[in-house]
Formats: C-alpha cells, sequence, structure tokens
C-alpha cells in the first residue's frame, strides 16, 4: 500500500523497488581479552555473515533468543558498533560511500528497551527531543519537539518541562519515539521498544507506532523476543540464531508453516493461551549455546532432533522454502539432494 | 482434600513509608489449599512481589506497616521471630526469585550453598547434606549433576541457575513455595522448560506453590487457580478456565485483549487507556475506576464489594452485582 505514497516521498533517491536497507554479509566480532598482557583469548561471534533487506513502507520483524545477534544487527545497521566486514546500503547509496555516516543517521533512529537508560536525566524532556534537531541544524527545534511531544500523547505544557525520573515506563517511551521522530527519520528501529512495558500499556504504545507509521510514512525494523507481538507489527519476520539468519520471510508464510526447526521450536514454545491444551513437553532441551565457538556446520544441530552427520559438516545456505519465493530457510532438510535423509524434494520448487 | 487451608490471609494491609507514602497491599484476602497452585497475575506496582515478600517476612520492619493476619498450617506468621522465623523461612516456606544471578552466593558452589542450607534445617552433617544437594540436583534434571554441583553459580547458564535456585529452594521440603517471576528473565524455549519441571515437581512433591507473573500466557501454562490483581488488591479471582473463558472484571479483560493472542494484524487494539495509580492513598474506591470503560457513579464513591458469580469465583466489580440482580 505504501509503496505510491513512498512514490511522493522526496526523500526517496533509489525508486520504490530499490529496498531502504540492503544488508550484505554484516559480521562482528567481539574479542575477550584477559590475563597480564589482556590477550585476545576467545571471539564472540555476535553476528556472522548476515544479509537481509527492508523494503520502503515495510515493518521487519526481527526474532531470536538472547546472544543471538539481533540487538547487535540493529546497533551495526545504525553506525553504534563499526562493521568488521560487509556493506550497507541505504536507499541506493553505499554508507561509508556514497553517504557519510553523518547523513545516513539523520535517516535511521532507534528507540531502546531501557526508556530512563536512554534519556538524558539532567535534560528536561522537551529539551531532549530537541537536541538531535539542535546539533543537526534543523529548523526551530523548540517548535519541533513541542508538536512531536503532543503528537505521541504528552501535553508539552504540562510535560514538556518534566525531567526523566517523573514520567512512568510508558510515558517514557512515547518521549523516546518523539526524540527519534524528531530527525524525520525513513527507518526506525525499534528494539525491544515495548518489551519493558506492562500489557496495558504496550497496548497504547502499540497503537500509536502503528498510526506514526501511517502519518509520516516510516519503515520500522521491530526486534522482539514476543512472538504475539511481532506476529502482530510485522509485514516480514527474520528469525535468528547464534549470530546467523535461519529464516525469513512473510509473516503469515511464517506463522502458517515453519521451514526451520528451530523456528518451529520457537514457535511451539509460545504459550498455548487453552488451559485444556497446555504444552506437555518442551520443544528444546537446554539453553542457547554460547556464542562464543559457535558449533560447526549448521549451528543448531547440537540441540536439533532431526540432526544427521551433514548438519555438523557442511553449514546450510538460505534458500527458498515452498512456492513462496519471498520464504528463505537455512536448512538442510529443505534442501533436495542435500545429504540429509529428510531433505524433500517434492516441495521444493 | 483438608478441611483447614494451608495458607490463609486475612485483611492484609501493607504500607511503606519514607520519603512518601505507599500503601501497597489494602484489605487483601486469599486462601490457598494443600497441593494447591496459584497463579498471582498483575502489572508492575499491583502488590504481587510485597505479597510473596510479607509471607516470608523479608520486609524492612522499620519501613512497613503490616496490619492484618497470615495463617500458614494454623500458625500465625507475623507472630514469629528468632529461631522460629529462621525455621519457617525455607523449610515451611522458601522462594525463588526473578533473577537466579542475583539471589545465589557468587563466592560458593551451588552444591555448598544447597547443603548448608540442608545442614541448618535438618541438622545432618556435612557429608549427608552434600548427598541430598546431589540428589536435588538429579530432580531438577541437571545433566551431569555430579559435575554440576562443584560449579560457581557464573559458570551456569541462566536456564540451568534457575533449576539450581529450585533445587535449592526445594531442598527442605517445603510446604509452599513461592515463585516471583521465575522465567521473565529466560528465553522463551528456557521457559517452557522451566514451567514444565514446575508443574512435576509439584506433583511430585505435593507442595502449594504461589507463582507471580505478568504474563497471562504463563499463567495459563501453570496455575489451577488465578487471582488478579491491581492496585495493591485482588479484583478477581477464579479458576484459570474461568478467567481465560469468562473474565468478568474490566480490568481481567483488558489485559486478556493486550495479550495479542490471535489479534488479526492491523487492527487496532483495545487498550486500556491511562496508568496504574500511584497508591500515596490509602483507597476508598474502585482504583480502576479512571481507566475504566464502565465507570458508574457508584465505582468512585465506595470500595466495589465482592460478588461471587460461581463456585470459586469472586469480582470486585459493580457490573456483577447489576449483572446479578438482572
Amino acid at each position: 500500500m505504501s509503496r505510491i505514497d513512498q512514490q511522493l516521498d522526496g526523500r526517496d533517491r533509489g525508486g520504490p523497488a530499490q529496498p531502504l536497507i540492503l544488508a550484505q554479509d554484516l559480521k562482528k566480532h567481539f574479542p575477550i581479552r584477559s590475563g597480564l598482557l589482556n590477550r585476545k583469548t576467545a571471539t564472540v561471534h555476535a553476528v556472522d555473515g548476515i544479509s537481509f533487506e527492508v523494503r520502503k513502507g515495510e515493518t521487519l520483524g526481527i526474532v531470536g533468543e538472547s546472544g543471538c545477534g539481533k540487538s547487535t544487527t540493529a546497533r551495526l545497521l545504525i553506525g553504534l558498533i563499526e562493521l568488521d566486514d560487509g556493506t550497507i546500503v541505504f536507499d541506493g547509496d553505499a554508507v561509508g560511500a556514497d553517504l557519510s555516516l553523518k547523513e545516513m543517521r539523520k535517516s535511521v533512529q532507534m528507540v531502546f528497551q531501557d526508556s530512563y537508560a536512554s534519556l538524558n536525566p539532567r535534560l528536561t524532556i522537551e529539551e531532549s527531543v530537541a537536541f538531535g534537531p539542535g546539533v543537526q541544524g534543523l529548523s526551530d527545534p523548540p517548535k519541533r519537539a513541542r508538536d512531536l511531544l503532543a503528537r505521541v500523547g504528552l501535553d508539552p505544557d504540562r510535560f514538556g518541562q518534566r525531567y526523566p525520573h517523573e514520567l512512568s515506563g510508558g510515558q517514557r517511551q512515547r518521549v523516546n519515539i518523539a526524540r527519534a521522530l524528531a530527525m524525520s527519520p525513513r527507518l526506525v528501529i525499534l528494539d525491544e521498544a515495548v518489551s519493558a512495558l506492562d500489557k496495558s500499556v504496550e497496548a497504547q504504545v502499540l497503537n500509536l507506532l502503528a498510526d506514526l507509521k501511517e502519518e509520516f510514512g516510516l519503515t520500522y525494523i521491530f526486534i522482539s523476543h514476543d512472538l504475539n507481538v511481532v506476529r502482530f507489527v510485522s509485514d516480514r519476520v527474520m528469525v535468528m540464531y547464534l549470530g546467523e539468519v535461519v529464516e525469513v520471510g512473510p509473516v503469515e508464510a511464517i506463522y502458517a508453516r515453519q521451514a526451520h526447526p528451530y523456528t518451529a521450536s520457537l514457535f511451539s514454545a509460545m504459550p498455548s493461551m487453552d488451559p485444556d491444551n497446555r504444552t506437555l513437553e518442551p520443544p528444546l532441551a537446554g539453553d542457547p549455546p554460547n556464542p562464543v565457538n559457535p558449533p560447526s556446520g549448521c549451528r543448531f544441530h547440537t540441540r536439533c532432533r532431526f540432526a544427521e552427520d551433514i548438519c555438523s559438516t557442511a553449514k546450510p545456505r538460505l534458500d527458498v522454502f515452498g512456492s513462496n519465493r519471498d520464504h528463505l530457510a537455512a536448512c538442510h532438510m529443505r534442501v533436495p539432494f542435500s545429504g540429509h535423509s529428510l531433505a524433500d524434494v517434492e516441495t521444493s520448487p | 482434600m483438608t478441611s483447614s487451608p494451608l495458607l490463609q490471609i486475612r485483611d492484609l494491609n501493607v504500607r511503606f513509608h519514607g520519603e512518601r507514602t505507599v500503601h501497597a497491599i489494602n484489605g487483601l484476602n486469599l486462601s490457598l489449599g494443600h497441593g494447591e497452585m496459584l497463579g498471582l497475575l498483575g502489572e508492575s506496582g499491583s502488590g504481587k512481589s510485597v505479597t510473596l515478600k510479607t509471607l516470608l517476612r523479608l520486609l524492612p520492619p522499620k519501613r512497613t506497616m503490616i496490619d492484618g493476619s497470615i495463617e500458614v498450617n494454623g500458625t500465625d506468621i507475623m507472630t514469629l521471630s528468632g529461631k522460629r522465623l529462621s525455621r519457617y523461612r525455607g523449610g515451611d516456606v522458601s522462594m525463588v526469585f526473578q533473577e537466579p544471578a542475583l539471589a545465589l552466593d557468587p563466592v560458593y558452589t551451588v552444591g555448598e550453598q544447597i547443603a548448608e542450607t540442608v545442614m541448618r534445617h535438618r541438622g545432618i552433617g556435612r557429608r549427608e547434606a552434600m548427598e541430598v544437594a546431589l540428589d536435588m540436583l538429579v530432580k531438577v534434571r541437571i545433566p551431569s549433576p555430579e559435575r554440576r554441583l562443584k560449579n560457581y553459580p557464573h559458570e551456569m547458564s541462566g536456564g540451568m541457575r534457575q533449576r539450581a535456585m529450585i533445587a535449592l529452594a526445594l531442598s527442605c521440603r517445603p510446604k509452599l513455595l513461592l515463585a516471583d517471576e521465575p522465567t521473565t528473565a529466560l528465553d522463551a524455549t528456557v521457559q517452557i522448560q522451566i514451567l514444565l519441571l514446575l508443574r512435576e515437581l509439584q506433583k511430585e512433591f505435593g507442595m502449594s506453590i504461589i507463582f507471580v507473573t505478568h504474563d497471562i500466557g504463563v499463567a495459563v501454562e501453570i496455575a489451577d487457580r488465578v487471582a488478579v490483581m491491581y492496585a495493591g488488591n485482588i479484583v478477581e479471582e477464579g479458576s484459570i478456565h474461568d478467567i481465560i473463558r469468562d473474565p468478568r472484571h474490566p480490568y481481567t479483560r483488558g489485559l486478556l485483549s493486550a495479550n495479542l493472542h490471535d489479534v488479526a494484524r492491523g487492527t487496532r487494539l483495545e487498550a486500556i487507556p491511562g496508568a496504574p495509580p500511584a497508591l500515596n492513598i490509602k483507597p476508598a474506591s474502585c482504583q480502576f475506576a479512571p481507566r475504566c470503560a464502565h465507570v458508574m457513579p457508584a465505582c468512585t464513591s465506595a470500595l466495589p464489594p465482592f460478588v461471587s458469580p460461581g463456585e470459586g469465583r469472586r469480582v470486585a466489580c459493580l457490573l456483577e452485582r447489576g449483572r446479578e440482580l438482572a
């Protein structure tokens, strides 16, 4: 629907079909140093060669367990941490080459999980919202701040002069959203932005996010561990496991049929909401492995009940699953003649 | 089963005073039978955790005013002190916390911590206590328990630590286990493992559990009965079936629809407007009224009485009385 609106967007450089973000082979490894000489003793493979796109006007949901690299991915996209390898193309311009990081940051904003830690405690909320536009030299930052506070449901006369500690968690998260929008961004990354809120407040903020998306023609990346929320907000979903993408596709397709056994386990770990059909068997045993020294081959093979020899030796590629060309999964069972005994020859194109 | 309940809380009020006064619990009544699994559901500030801490007498006495009575197995626990209080804590009633990394002592191994508790409560020797500790790690299904006994908490994963915490809490076979959001900090695939473990252990040990959670989905997986708390009191109580299939209090209904289970994409959520009250004065009327879509003049003039729309159910809402009269 928003494809047509986007054509009218003056900021659109690459045309409506050009993805807003094209991430290629992103890599980020963190060294662990220890000992007297502070030598590197191990490496955390936080994000390990992932590629994906974010299309104009869509909401891309990113799900996965702790340590899977969701937040590192978000931080790489916005340039909060430096890439080890890979390229990010923003609306046709390669970041760092055609487009400076500073320019890109005007267009990409982020809202974090901890609403309190992400606001300066010494600035009133109006000053916080006006700060970014002031630095970037946009017109009349105070007016911009007041308009946006009003837009997110905080009366600027009543709340504008308050400090973050004088607000509730839900109100603070509204301030963070207003601050992100103050730069007139095209992409907003919401990193567990509603996870810390109470359920009744979460619903209010989700409604607000939906309204703002339409009003300002925004694109969202929505990171969450709550699959119900991701289903509600996303157009497409990307599932990550230990620094890699294991499955990506349209939300309906993935919720209807999960191609990767890890995605399937995540879904069966969701509460049933039916007291007569409670979960009887845990879908997975143990915790996710440590991203230091991840398993060989398919990283999920240590917890997968379908694992065979091929899974520990060869890394599966992201490949089209079923008839939907948008639905990709990285699993040997989904590749004909991969060497896995359950490789489904019939359903593959 | 038995005629007298295991736990009986009557007219409990808890007030904190300091820089500002907070009326955390306001006239709470609750009873719990032997072997029952109760889910205490509510949002932050509703008084769930304060209820549990009051039960263990963990609140700082200088800044807390408590009145009302709490009986566990016929003993008034508000009168306990000294040795009897120590024996009660961890012996009759014990607790599992949300953050096992903070609740466990980082400088002792898991085995030593469990053994210490067992030695204190049962007066047995160290070697024997270590055997009990090992047996407990087996019971909570920790893989290679002999090795894990010698692990420090930081050497374990989050899920494993929570299992160790449960082993510690159950090592003296309490009659009542208080679980304060024990799965909130865990990943979804680990959360369901811990919920299933608690369900099995509850059957095996025959104890009662009060499970505090803000997640209605978790309550469905574990509880027989659910009490929904708001602003320091229960607003609705009933079997998990009743609460899920036929929620009566507008707050419970709002919570259920905010859970987003099977909500079509792009529809508008029926969000409860506003935020919970500050509780700096003692409630004299329905605390949910300012956020309620069905508010009537009578709601703001007096506390709503409990109405019982069925066996084992109660709802504190004037709408129920209207339904009863109709």
